[in-house]
């Protein structure tokens, strides 16, 4: 990792107009290391997404600056950064291959490069015998790689993904999980990965930080000291469950005041 | 055998024994031959007027009408459902007026579009349009608002400018819900026309039809009607089966 952080976010704040007017983020602070894995975690509504939206340019901040490699954000999604939506993106109307070609259409890439990428992504997220399926016929985890798939061809230098194994169960989630940092070690990306999911958060990361109830602050940011070389089997680490306990500590009290209870 | 072809099956089966009972109560004389004349006899009249070539000068005149009615009908009900889905203000103003449209019968303007664009072509396409062009509008307005905000975001992640998210990715989202009104603005652009003609017209296939009425001419009556009937049923049938080659397209079957 170098020492220049590869994104910063100074005294970012945003507020929606309403009405009601709603204090939804902020203020924030945060340095991420160039290829750090870093997650966020937070009760329901605290402004997980807001906070990837604002981080990626998809919304301005209403006070506060983002930069992403040194150059400040206005708005709009820089090139190097690829989104992850917890919601299925894929495109009905394409199928897996034409998918992952999209974000490819408007390169300037050689057609060779381009086809070189998607076969490549198509192989990685373990799906070339799906490549000219259709998404109705996926299981929603296989949806969710073809997304992945697509930001991957773009080469992403920041990953930001939303919650993208919310929909999926257990055991999908694990593996996904490791797919995920099979994909980040590969391409040596930054990932910002916003995720209700505690252990899940936990096993991926290198950093974790635990965001309040809105409006989001961050209240705790925890480093997990995992090698980089890691994947799911983690869970039977002595450390896992220590760390799982401090985040779950560090969110009790915020996740019961979203309940409108006292801890 | 497949469900869709069983199903088919059956339908092609219900329909030939509904022609079937018609054509045998008419020839035993169950139905009266003025009221209604066997179906075959209504098939035989098709073929003879329709290959003899006097309506050729109808047929043109309706289906060019129609045509028109229903290309400027898509036109006009893609262009002002997408503005009415950008200005919700002016979307509260409209929303309600559109749903009571349904309620108004468009072949009262009739006299008033023959005043503003006196007697001929002009006023029944007019009059197609109308009938037309509310149905476009809704479905555009339910297909624009059916678009998932994820793909909205997913264009402006990828970067793409108002133009090309319109092409890759607004337009074939709402393609299934543009397509019903496309295939309702066909539907109505056919019945304004057939019955203006009828009505009001002193041309086309509808005012051939009308003659044959007011002159007793069962025969030519029915094997016109039935000649509508079947040009509305392919034309009808050719957009059902575009639809469903894109949707079956979409599910990958």
């Amino acid at each position: 990792m170098s020492d220049t952080p590869h994104v910063v976010m100074r005294g970012v704040v945003r507020r929606y107009e309403g009405p009601p007017p709603v204090h939804a983020l902020g203020p924030i602070d945060l340095d991420l290391a160039r290829g750090e894995f870093f997650s966020v975690v937070g009760p329901s509504g605290c402004g997980k997404s807001t906070l990837l939206d604002v981080l990626c340019g998809l919304a301005s901040p209403t006070s506060g600056t983002v930069s992403f490699e040194g150059k400040e954000l206005h708005g709009e999604v820089p090139d190097g950064i690829g989104v992850v939506f917890q919601e299925d993106a894929s495109l009905a109307w394409l199928t897996v291959r034409q998918n992952i070609a999209f974000g490819l259409r408007m390169s300037i890439l050689p057609q060779r490069e381009i086809d070189e990428r998607v076969d490549h992504a198509i192989a990685f997220m373990g799906l070339a015998q799906f490549a000219d399926h259709y998404p109705a016929q996926l299981s929603g985890g296989m949806r969710q790689r073809v997304c992945i798939a697509r930001t991957l061809v773009l080469r992403p230098r920041l990953i930001l993904l939303d919650e993208p194994f919310g929909a999926l169960d257990q055991q999908t989630r694990l593996l996904m999980g490791d797919e995920l940092l099979r994909l980040w070690r590969e391409t040596g990306a930054t990932v910002l990965l916003i995720t209700h999911a505690l252990d899940e958060a936990a096993v991926l990361s290198d950093r974790v930080g635990v965001i309040s109830a809105r409006p989001g602050r961050f209240i705790d940011l925890v480093e997990t000291g995992w090698p980089r070389e890691r994947d799911s089997r983690i869970v039977s680490d002595p450390n896992f469950g220590a760390l799982t306990s401090r985040l779950w500590l560090s969110l009790r009290e915020e996740s019961m005041k979203t309940l409108g209870r006292v801890a | 055998m497949t469900r869709g072809r069983a199903v088919l099956a059956v339908r092609v089966a219900v329909l030939a024994g509904c022609v079937l009972l018609l054509e045998i109560l008419c020839r035993i004389g169950v139905i009266n031959p003025l009221t209604v004349i066997p179906p075959s006899d209504m098939v035989a009249s098709m073929i003879e007027h329709v290959g003899s070539g006097d309506l050729d000068d109808n047929m043109i005149q309706t289906f060019s009408t129609i045509a028109t009615a229903f290309v400027l009908a898509v036109a006009l009900g893609t262009a002002s459902g997408a503005l009415l889905h950008r200005s919700s203000r002016l979307r509260d103003v409209v929303d309600p007026l559109l749903a009571s449209y349904y309620s108004v019968p468009t072949f009262i303007f009739y006299p008033l579009l023959v005043a503003l664009f006196a007697l001929g072509k002009t006023p029944l396409v007019v009059l197609g349009v109308l009938s037309a062009t509310p149905a476009v509008m809704m479905s555009t307005l339910a297909g624009l608002d059916g678009v998932p905000r994820v793909l909205l975001k997913l264009a402006r992640a990828q970067r793409l400018g108002p133009g090309r998210t319109f092409c890759w990715i607004v337009l074939p989202a709402a393609l299934p819900r543009l397509f019903t009104g496309f295939k309702l603005a066909l539907s109505y652009a056919l019945i304004g026309v057939i019955a203006g003609e009828f009505l009001l017209s002193a041309t086309g296939l509808g005012y051939a039809i009308s003659f044959a009425y007011q002159s007793f001419d069962n025969r030519a009556m029915y094997g016109l009607m039935l000649f509508v009937l079947l040009v509305a049923v392919v034309a009808n049938g050719c957009l059902y089966s575009w639809e469903g080659r894109l949707a079956r397209r979409r599910a990958g079957r």
